[in-house]
């Protein structure tokens, strides 16, 4: 097999040289710099194409959206920053995805580490059958962190942070399965952050919420914003217009438009786009 | 009635109100309908407690059978034939002083039980994790069928293989005075139990859902940290209740362990000496029935040892349904 993913960094640097620069321009505004960026990325399952030739870049601390209809790749890009689609049989990667500069697809990887940075929460609220107070502990404990003091300092910051403490902390020892939908997503959103990511990676988070838990998650991601780069892959346009500092918008697998959220759901540059947060499809 | 004037609006001139066929219709109006619902409902139902049926009277007629065996001596005697039943090690049926004592039986049955218990359950757990997580999905298709051809084996093939393999081989190589014992039998059970173990432990554990692993792997777990801390203990009543089916399977075996287990009726001493041959329940009554007349002292005893083993299982199988509705259960949850 070719194995294009294990391609020194630099060299494909000089290769494409010419279009991560063109969304450079349009999308990373300040001088902050990309903490992840894809370069002629594409991702396959089978022969089947995921994720078509992406080349973008995301700057540290925003929060960016990506947006797209159904089967458009926008869940697979999200998946491969953190390799989660590993899981899958038969899936393959190329191009380049880099982290902090380094290219995750690289054999190198440790994908331990690379999960303990860019953290991720699914679509459905996910804890463990285990106690609130297990399930923040689940990702420091395998870090190697055993003494009680800390773990209990670790589970109060991240419940705080998730703005979940309050509700919870009388019933730490409660299995987090009896916590609400919205409860236990931001649970999962706590559990994330004990593993002390740099990058949150939210795979439509809110789409199994109601309005009102729906309306605590965006609270929570417009907290973190700053703290952590957050990426979230959402159905919900107004959404990624309330939320986000940038959008993307996938269709068919291919990137169309990479923008300020404010410009792209306002003056977008492509027809498709427009097109498609006016609700003419998808 | 209400269908005439359904008939009467046929001619509306409205075509989406034109309904032209009968919506209600009594019974006598569509007998065979009618006829055909209710007999394959009766036929339906019989069939399916006819199976009903015969386990309540399969356990009427063992206990009744088994029940003369207490009661024949009187009042007094009920309770001495009940302790030399569960406290006696000799079985002497045919001497001219005849002993009833099953405890020999009791602690066999147990014994092999346990010392298949102690190869199978590792294995075969291993196995399961094996198959569920970490071998890839081609083999995976290739290994569980092929499992499950061993379940398929006739016991006394395995009989057999214990007799005129594993037999001999203990004799030479472990010096074994006799090659049908304790452990022989153990060995071919455990061999007996594995595909029920692997099979139910792999699906208890295929049946943990993809998000918990993926939430496990997302926070940095390995494999090997997600199996033990997520997987293992999602699975665990499927797990358990691969474990006691395979255990049922063991502790009711029969030919098997007629053949290879010696048929000595005595605890081993030491007890851990698997060297020595012992005697099970199940191979006391296939061996003994055979030459036992109908109603004799001997065949209500062996009726009673038929008993204590339906106990036995009987207690176990509802153990299994119980973990196996409570793994139901914690799916459904998810």
């Amino acid at each position: 097999m070719e194995t294009p993913e294990t391609v020194p960094l630099k060299k494909t640097d000089a290769g494409h040289a010419a279009r991560p620069q063109q969304f450079a321009q349009a999308a990373v505004t300040e001088s902050s710099e990309a903490v992840i960026s894809a370069r002629q990325f594409s991702f396959f399952y089978g022969a089947k194409c995921g994720v078509d030739q992406v080349s973008m870049a995301i700057r540290s601390g925003s929060v960016t959206a990506i947006i797209g209809p159904s089967g458009c790749g926008k869940s697979t890009f999200l998946r491969s920053i953190n390799r989660m689609n590993d899981l899958i049989p038969g899936s393959r990667a190329q191009g380049v995805l880099a982290v902090n500069g380094h290219n995750v697809y690289d054999k190198r990887t440790n994908l331990v580490n690379l999960r303990q940075q860019v953290g991720m929460v699914f679509q459905k609220p996910n804890p463990f059958a285990k106690s609130i107070y297990d399930n923040i502990c689940y990702g420091p404990r395998l870090q190697g962190i055993r003494s009680r003091g800390r773990l209990s300092e670790i589970v109060e910051k991240c419940l705080r942070d998730a703005a979940l403490w309050d509700e919870v902390k009388d019933d730490l020892h409660k299995s987090a399965l009896a916590l609400s939908g919205g409860q236990q997503q931001r649970l999962c959103i706590a559990r994330t952050l004990a593993t002390r990511p740099n990058v949150v990676l939210m795979d439509e988070p809110c789409s199994a919420l109601d309005p009102i838990a729906t309306a605590r998650i965006e609270d929570l991601i417009a907290q973190l914003k700053g703290a952590y780069t957050i990426v979230i892959v959402t159905h919900n346009m107004q959404q990624a217009a309330r939320v986000s500092d940038e959008t993307a918008f996938f269709c068919l697998g291919k990137l169309i438009e990479y923008d300020r959220t404010e410009k792209l759901f306002t003056n977008p540059s492509k027809k498709e786009t427009e097109d498609y947060i006016t609700g003419r499809f998808g | 009635m209400t269908e005439v004037s359904v008939q009467g609006e046929k001619r509306n001139r409205n075509a989406a109100a034109e309904f032209t066929r009968p919506l209600l219709l009594s019974p006598s109006e569509d007998l065979a309908g009618y006829v055909m619902g209710h007999l394959g409902l009766t036929i339906l139902f019989l069939i399916t407690t006819t199976s009903v049926a015969a386990v309540f009277l399969i356990f009427y007629f063992v206990i009744r059978e088994s029940l003369p065996f207490f009661t024949t001596g009187g009042g007094a005697a009920i309770l001495a034939r009940v302790r030399e039943f569960f406290t006696d090690p000799g079985w002497y049926p045919s001497a001219t002083e005849p002993r009833y004592g099953a405890l020999a039986l009791i602690v066999g049955s147990l014994y092999v039980t346990a010392g298949a218990l102690v190869v199978a359950v590792p294995v075969g757990l291993l196995a399961g994790v094996f198959l569920s997580d970490i071998a890839p999905f081609n083999l995976r298709q290739i290994c569980k069928p092929v499992i499950e051809i061993l379940a398929a084996i006739p016991s006394v093939a395995y009989g057999f293989f214990a007799v005129m393999v594993l037999a001999p081989w203990l004799q030479t190589h472990l010096g074994f005075s006799s090659g049908t014992n304790a452990l022989n039998a153990s060995l071919i059970l455990a061999v007996m139990a594995l595909p029920t173990i692997i099979s139910v432990s792999e699906d208890a554990m295929t049946a943990v859902g993809r998000e918990i692993r993926e939430a496990s792997y997302g926070l940095g777990a390995t494999r090997a940290e997600t199996i033990i801390n997520v997987v293992i203990p999602a699975g665990h009543s499927g797990i358990l209740a691969a474990v006691i089916l395979g255990m049922m399977r063991a502790i009711g075996e029969t030919m098997v362990v007629w053949m290879a287990s010696g048929n000595a009726s005595r605890i081993p001493s030491p007890w851990w000496d698997l060297s020595q041959s012992i005697r099970t329940m199940t191979a006391t009554i296939a061996g003994d029935m055979g030459e036992t007349p109908k109603d004799s002292e001997h065949y209500y005893a062996l009726f009673t040892v038929g008993l204590t083993l339906l106990l036995f299982t009987f207690s176990l199988n509802l153990l299994s349904e119980y973990l196996l509705g409570k793994a139901r259960a914690g799916r459904g949850r998810r």
